[in-house]
């Protein structure tokens, strides 16, 4: 019998889909990896040269955004309040709502699934979406846009984040650990705030800390709320700048000094979130150690 | 004795206000933003609303259309861009690559995720729009200034990668281990059992995982406005520029108290974004969440 021609054997086709698809997959993933990078990186690399200890100590000065002197202090300072407050509010919004979903539910409770996929579901809700909402109550209660407005919208924002950050930690607590609390008499509130949390604590923190990095990047849900202002200000009645809008305006002005002022702020900002990540990574790292497994 | 068991009721009863809190908010947020945006739906019929293509507030003429269909286009192009190459790399870091590049991948993914949608639209105002003026218009003849739907899809293909990868490895990963031994040990090699078993039994969850992706870059505001140009027209190519829904709302907020109707038609816009993005995340995360329960 004849053999077949090489070509035409199944054999050598498999081969070849086989490599073709790797070769794919190889490719995607360097173009994604290196899109990741090259964000990071581009950032750096434009915003240094244009990085100064005026822009980071100095609020803008008259015809900052024509390009003369000062900084973007009062973004910087506006951001880490405002981002804060609001990761405060979701802070006691999310705990009780955790410990309740983990401690007082049974584990197959269909009101803790219900609430869980509420969760999920708002956290796919565009941050825009929020700003309008935090606009709609601001409006029903007379608020003007200022720190309070954007501290509540940030805060709707960022509290399914927190809430489901927590949730992950707070399910994997044994069981075990909460019986033999009950077994010397303690009531569930007891348990959940002296065993449960501290038992989480790292969790607690690495939610917490997400859930801030979020607050301070978001733009679209203080557009409306928080406004602008080129004043430092921590009133909770007055507008308040952010540092995602000011690169955002200064992106927008059409005078090169000023854009690549803009540049830097990204940089600014960037520098803020990986940090935030890194700490998150350690803390959970350190912490974990004084966990019962 | 008796104050401790008091406290754990009281305690729980807050608790108990901030989960209804948390159960009604998605429904909070849709009956605000619907109660705002009567006052338009009452004055204008649907068709007029939606098919109208003139935008003109002062002269009373509210047209979403332009802004619709510009949202469409930045999404989709966006959605044609990411999908292939995040569930290809999701199929290499589930199925081949080592273990230690998918527990590098993770943190990456996880920063990339967290960058700020502002961080994003810096970098394609410095890379990706000259990258569309002068390379790719040259590419493919024609002129465009680089503010327009491709470098918007573009932009939001990368925003929108960390979310499809994250989901579409997690679905992988579920896919029972037996099933895949099973097919190897009938000679299959090991892309015929990523096509044949593993891709099958994971679409539904890849589906959803894209769903959330598409719901993600439908929504996205900032990166978007900076770099598609704000130009309220029916686009007819990729090179054009659009004005996307979410950028309208963040572009006009400071006049539209100014302007009778303004602010509800604004409003009805971040509704229907809201509508679209709950149904996208909804479906995705029920197909989601039968997969978690019930397994394969």
């Amino acid at each position: 019998m004849k053999e077949k021609p090489i070509i035409l054997s199944g054999r050598f086709w498999r081969r070849v889909e086989e490599r073709f698809f790797l070769g794919l997959m190889l490719f995607s993933c360097g173009v994604i990896f290196l899109g990741l990078v090259l964000i990071v990186l581009d950032i750096f690399i434009k915003g240094l040269p244009a990085l100064s200890w005026s822009m980071i100590s100095q609020s803008p000065k008259g015809g900052f955004y024509l390009g003369k002197g000062g900084g973007i202090l009062n973004a910087i300072i506006g951001s880490l309040v405002l981002a804060s407050g609001a990761s405060l509010i979701a802070f006691f919004l999310s705990l009780p709502l955790v410990l309740y979903l983990n401690i007082y539910l049974k584990r197959t409770s269909g009101i803790s699934a219900f609430i869980r996929f509420s969760l999920d579901v708002l956290w796919g809700v565009p941050s825009i979406v929020y700003g309008a909402f935090g606009f709609t109550i601001m409006v029903f209660f007379g608020l003007k846009a200022s720190l309070l407005g954007g501290m509540i919208a940030v805060s709707l924002l960022i509290f399914p984040i927190m809430s489901r950050a927590m949730d992950e930690v707070m399910r994997m607590v044994p069981r075990e650990l909460l019986e033999a609390s009950y077994s010397v008499g303690t009531t569930r509130f007891e348990t959940g705030l002296k065993i449960v949390l501290r038992q989480t604590f790292p969790g607690i923190i690495t939610a917490v800390l997400i859930a801030f990095g979020r607050g301070i990047g978001d733009a679209a849900s203080v557009i409306f709320t928080a406004g602008y202002s080129d004043y430092i200000s921590v009133s909770l009645f007055r507008p308040v700048a952010t540092l995602p809008l000011a690169i955002f305006y200064q992106l927008g002005t059409p005078f090169p000094e000023v854009q690549d002022r803009a540049y830097a702020s990204g940089l600014i900002l960037t520098v803020i979130i990986i940090s935030i990540s890194l700490v998150t990574r350690f803390l959970s790292k350190r912490f974990h150690k004084y966990i019962v497994k | 004795m008796r104050g401790r068991f008091i406290k754990d009721r009281l305690v729980s009863l807050g608790m108990v206000a901030i989960v209804v809190l948390a159960g009604v908010m998605v429904f909070v947020m849709v009956v605000a933003l619907y109660w705002k945006s009567r006052p338009i739906l009452e004055v204008k019929s649907i068709s007029e609303l939606f098919l109208g293509r003139v935008w003109g507030p002062s002269r009373g003429e509210f047209g979403f259309l332009a802004f619709i269909v510009g949202t469409l286009w930045v999404t989709i192009v966006s959605v044609i861009i990411s999908v292939p190459l995040c569930v290809l790399s999701a199929i290499y870091l589930s199925e081949y690559g080592p273990k230690w590049l998918r527990e590098w991948s993770k943190p990456l993914i996880d920063l990339l995720a967290g960058l700020p949608s502002v961080v994003y639209g810096v970098w394609g105002v410095m890379v990706v729009v000259p990258l569309v003026r002068n390379y790719l218009s040259a590419f493919f003849g024609v002129d465009t200034s680089g503010y327009c739907v491709l470098s918007g899809g573009l932009v939001l293909a990368i925003m929108i990668s960390p979310v499809i990868i994250h989901i579409s490895v997690e679905v992988l990963g579920a896919v029972p281990f037996e099933l895949r031994e099973t097919s190897l040990a009938l000679g299959a090699t090991r892309w015929q059992t990523v096509k044949g078993t593993v891709l099958r039994k994971a679409l539904a969850g890849i589906i959803a995982g894209v769903g959330l992706g598409l719901a993600r870059a439908f929504g996205e505001t900032m990166a978007v406005l900076m770099v598609t140009g704000n130009v309220a027209r029916l686009p007819r190519s990729v090179f054009e520029p659009v004005y996307t829904l979410p950028a309208l709302i963040a572009n006009n907020y400071g006049e539209m108290l100014s302007v009778p109707l303004y602010d509800s038609a604004l409003l009805l816009g971040a509704f229907i974004l809201l509508l679209v993005t709950l149904i996208f995340n909804i479906i995705s995360r029920l197909v989601l969440l039968r997969i978690e329960r019930r397994g394969y």
